[in-house]
């Protein structure tokens, strides 16, 4: 079996300036996105209470949040999560109420709302463990159930938030660096534009859908974007490979070449990763849903712009056979019978 | 190599198939009683007492465990145990819980192979992140520091103006020159940790001390390091097993407590402080009929019982609490060689006790702990003459534990610093089970659906590759359990990436080896170069997405910090995987056919000749 039945080089520097364009116009709407409509955080980010909750019965979410809003808390957030039975609240951050106490109150304002009291009741699991709990009615017959609470002081916030932006900061930085090293600036500078161009996307997406962006969301995009810079490295690779070897051709047709000759190994390889990360998104429930999404469009952007974009910037900056010429005499060694090896 | 890899592999996946069963818990329930291999005995003889039989009794840390076949077993014996250790319910000194513990077989645990430790969002429990409040460290030691200076200069006669303290600074005021020279002369001998500065402001001269930046260092470290202590202790009360208690950075604890679901009775326990008595003991006729219970408690004084069960008459008035306490270690008595403890007193404890012990040498004294409302005696020694400056000796009839014990409790008598809880999540256990499934069923699914593809696309050699993504996988369970990093959903999503990721290498060296046939080159020379072609390239790739998981693992905290764990894990296991494993495979299958006459990668498409220059 055989997908890729290439007769010839297929000359894809000729249309870079389609390619390009296409990119920048996603680019540019994504930033407008972003400045627009603004990111909705999470409470990791911002501060905050979050309760989920299961009900027996397919909940009634007007109900719910009038119940929350009659508590007097600010501003809440009352949504569906996953199933029909299951409730999500949010609740923002205040400076009077002590937070630790807000889960009791909420969730005991939910029970009464059901007719029942929350009691402190020993609940035995069928494997042997035992574990004393809140429980709203009898333990078996509960007509609201806790299942996770969250609670995010607003130092804590405000320092995740920091962290994030840090560790997106230093894997950029570290990139560049490692590109730099390995094969020359310009290809560098390409790299990193064309690979941020994916981070901006998915972030776009994120801000028109108003999706929640949390940690998860932030360690997808960039575990993204070492990928594509995965891909890009490949195709530099073959670059210099057939630099080397067909002396006459021209910079636009050694990098047909080199996509030609690597597709291929590209598609399959996203195929795959994107039949993992499909799977997560059906079988990983609510908790992982936002970050399989943001995997899933980072991986489909990501063949588009490791391909065609970082080359094509690559070919504008002005790259040349002398470029990587240079860079690799001075890294051979005489005695290392590997020098020069790539794929 | 490969062969003990995969071994290894093995041995240490195989833990995490066994699943979990009953087990009862024993832990202390008082700071003042500890958990050791006596009370192992006891509970095997309790067992056995009862006709039960465990699957093994073992000490654990600070608890005993004793693991069952089926629940029915398990209740029956945490009756049992409950009655042997704790004849008084009202007045449990151990704590009896039904726990889980890992079903594996005793052997691999003796060789450390151990499930992996699962996150609190796959096991359900409570998280609390807490900030220790370090100003009013400072503040305490700063005020007992004032006392300390003016009860320096009364005892020099040198006379001030007035000593202050303005936050964490001290400042001594003088009416004239000299007395501040031989004041500073005398602060800077006598109490190195403050460094002073002279100021004049024209009305009066002063000495302004402040801490000097290591000492209010170590204050701030002393206060974590106590803080965590006690709570150890008292999570100990929970009957938790494997609770996790560490130091984040400077000033924080995190505090996670599996299967707890009950924030309140978590959060009502962990804030609970223990205070420190000293008192007198009763030496009367009465008290001591008393004492043996044949009288009734004399007027003024109370029982109490001191550790070992004996109990003693003690006067109600306090005289010293914890708050004049400043530390209590361990060490040696110069003359006697006996193993000791070493109280400091701040300066007004230091002048009573002076003036206690020289009105009643000869007397016993008592320092009492009192948790929940109960107070029961650490230590009872008789005062053998007068002790000033606040160093007090306390040895005789100890062991070196016992006395590290005492000095252990003395400590936790008196909460170095308050604190405050900043971060709080709790998750359901049937969520965390959930969680489990979910990305259970997401790994499996995506493994098979590649598979799938691998073997119909590259037939036996892809066959081969997805045997070493199954090896990848197990290298990656078997690392993780050995490491003991705790795998939270995050983390299982990085075990699915990596997966996902991996594949690539092997479709690298796959494609190369097409290409190398497609150019005409012979089987063995085609496998050979695709290896080596593939392998700098495979190298390169994996370090970008390396780098992106190591700043992720810097930056990170939490859940995202086990997703950054297992990335960075995966990628090492992958790029080993691919290479050696699969090279080592497929040397295996076609290494010895000296003519191979083909390789059975699927369909080799050679283009129709075309003009290459």
């Amino acid at each position: 079996m055989e997908f890729f039945r290439i007769q010839r080089d297929i000359p894809f520097m000729r249309n870079a300036l389609v390619l390009n364009a296409i990119s920048a116009l996603t680019f540019l709407a994504a930033v407008f996105f972003i400045a627009t409509r603004g990111l909705h955080f999470s409470i990791e980010f911002t501060g905050g209470t979050v309760i989920e909750v299961a009900y027996a019965q397919p909940a009634d979410i007007n109900r719910v949040r009038a119940t929350v809003e009659s508590l007097g808390m600010g501003e809440v957030q009352v949504q569906n999560f996953g199933t029909s039975h299951d409730v999500l609240i949010r609740l923002p951050l205040r400076e009077d109420v002590k937070q630790a106490d807000v889960v009791v109150r909420v969730f005991s304002e939910l029970c009464k709302a059901e007719g029942s009291t929350v009691s402190t009741q020993q609940i035995k699991s069928e494997k042997g463990s035992e574990a004393s709990a809140q429980v709203c009615g009898e333990v078996g017959a509960e007509s609201v159930r806790l299942q996770r609470s969250e609670f995010v002081g607003p130092s804590v916030g405000s320092e995740l938030a920091r962290d994030g932006a840090l560790a997106l900061a230093v894997t950029i930085a570290g990139i560049m660096i490692y590109l730099a090293l390995r094969f020359e600036w310009k290809f560098s500078v390409a790299g990193i534009i064309a690979n941020l161009h994916d981070v901006i996307i998915i972030v776009g997406f994120f801000a028109f859908f108003q999706w929640e962006f949390s940690l998860s969301v932030l360690a997808a995009v960039l575990a993204v974007l070492g990928y594509s810079v995965n891909e890009s490295v490949v195709i530099f690779d073959r670059i210099r490979e057939a630099f080397r070897k067909y002396r006459k051709l021209t910079t636009m047709q050694v990098i047909d070449h080199a996509i030609t000759s690597t597709i291929s190994r590209t598609i399959i390889t996203h195929g795959c990763t994107l039949m993992m990360v499909i799977s997560m998104l059906i079988f990983g429930g609510p908790t992982l849903h936002y970050f399989a999404v943001a995997l899933t469009i980072g991986i489909l952007f990501g063949v588009y712009s490791s391909v065609f974009v970082a080359a094509a910037i690559a070919m504008w900056l002005g790259v040349k056979r002398e470029d990587l010429m240079r860079a690799s005499s001075k890294d051979i060694d005489p005695d290392d019978p590997n020098a020069g090896a790539v794929v | 190599m490969l062969l003990l890899a995969l071994f290894a592999g093995l041995i240490y996946t195989l833990p995490n198939l066994f699943g979990e069963a009953p087990a009862v818990q024993v832990s202390s329930g008082r700071s003042t009683v500890k958990v050791d291999s006596s009370i192992a005995t006891r509970v095997e003889e309790a067992l056995a007492a009862a006709g039960l039989k465990a699957d093994f009794v073992q000490l654990e840390a600070a608890s005993v465990k004793a693991r069952f076949h089926d629940t029915d077993a398990q209740i029956k014996a945490k009756d049992a145990i409950s009655k042997a250790l704790n004849p008084d319910p009202a007045d449990a000194s151990y704590i009896v819980a039904l726990n889980l513990l890992s079903r594996s077989p005793h052997w691999l645990m003796a060789v450390n192979a151990l499930p992996m430790s699962l996150g609190l969002d796959l096991r359900g429990g409570v998280h609390f992140l807490m900030q220790v409040d370090m100003q009013s460290a400072l503040t305490k030691k700063a005020e007992s520091l004032a006392g300390d200076v003016r009860l320096l200069l009364r005892d020099k006669n040198l006379r001030h103006a007035g000593i202050s303290r303005d936050g964490e600074n001290l400042t001594v005021r003088f009416k004239d020159r000299e007395t501040l020279m031989a004041t500073r002369k005398l602060l800077e001998d006598e109490l190195p940790d403050l460094n002073w500065t002279e100021s004049d402001d024209g009305a009066e001269i002063k000495l302004s001390g402040a801490l000097k930046p290591i000492a209010a260092k170590r204050v701030q470290e002393a206060a974590v390091k106590q803080n965590i202590t006690t709570l150890h202790n008292r999570v100990n009360e929970l009957g938790v097993s494997e609770p996790v208690i560490q130091q984040q950075g400077v000033d924080r604890v995190v505090v996670q407590l599996p299967g707890v679901q009950d924030t309140a009775k978590a959060k009502d326990i962990i804030g609970r402080t223990a205070t420190l008595e000293v008192r007198m003991v009763d030496e009367s006729v009465e008290a001591s009929a008393a004492a043996t219970g044949n009288g009734p408690v004399p007027l003024g004084s109370e029982r109490y019982t001191e550790r070992g069960s004996r109990p003693l008459i003690v006067k109600r008035q306090v005289i010293l609490t914890g708050e004049n306490l400043t530390d209590a270690q361990t060490g040696f008595d110069s003359q006697s060689q006996e193993p000791s403890v070493n109280l400091t007193l701040d300066a007004k404890g230091a002048r009573i006790f002076k003036d206690v012990t020289r009105e009643n040498i000869g007397k016993r004294m008592a320092i009492l702990l009192f948790e929940k409302g109960k107070g029961e005696v650490v230590t009872a020694p008789v005062i053998r003459g007068e002790i000033g400056g606040g160093r007090v000796q306390i040895s005789g009839r100890m062991s070196s534990n016992e006395a590290a014990d005492t000095a252990l409790l003395l400590r936790s008598g008196s909460l170095a610093a308050p604190m405050e809880i900043i971060e709080e999540r709790t998750i359901g256990p049937s969520l965390g089970a959930d969680n489990i499934a979910k990305g259970f069923d997401s790994v499996l699914y995506g493994f098979a659906a590649i598979a799938v593809f691998m073997c119909a696309y590259y037939m036996l050699v892809g066959a081969i590759s997805t045997l070493a993504l199954a090896f990848n996988l197990l290298l990656l369970v078997s690392v993780l359990s050995m490491l003991q990093a705790s795998l939270t959903l995050p983390g299982m999503a990085a075990i699915a990436l990596t997966l996902g990721m991996a594949i690539d290498a092997n479709v690298l060296i796959n494609e190369r080896v097409r290409e190398e046939l497609r150019n005409g080159s012979s089987p063995q020379s085609a496998i050979h170069n695709g290896y080596e072609r593939a392998f700098t390239t495979i190298l390169d790739s994996n370090v970008t997405t390396l780098i992106a998981g190591l700043s992720l693992l810097a930056f990170g905290s939490g859940p995202v910090r086990g997703f950054a764990v297992v990335h960075c894990l995966g990628i090492l296991t992958s790029m080993f995987s691919a290479v050696v494993f699969s090279r080592g495979l497929v040397n295996l299958w076609y290494g010895r056919q000296k003519k191979l006459k083909g390789v059975s990668i699927g369909q080799v498409w050679t283009p129709a000749p075309s003009p290459k220059n």
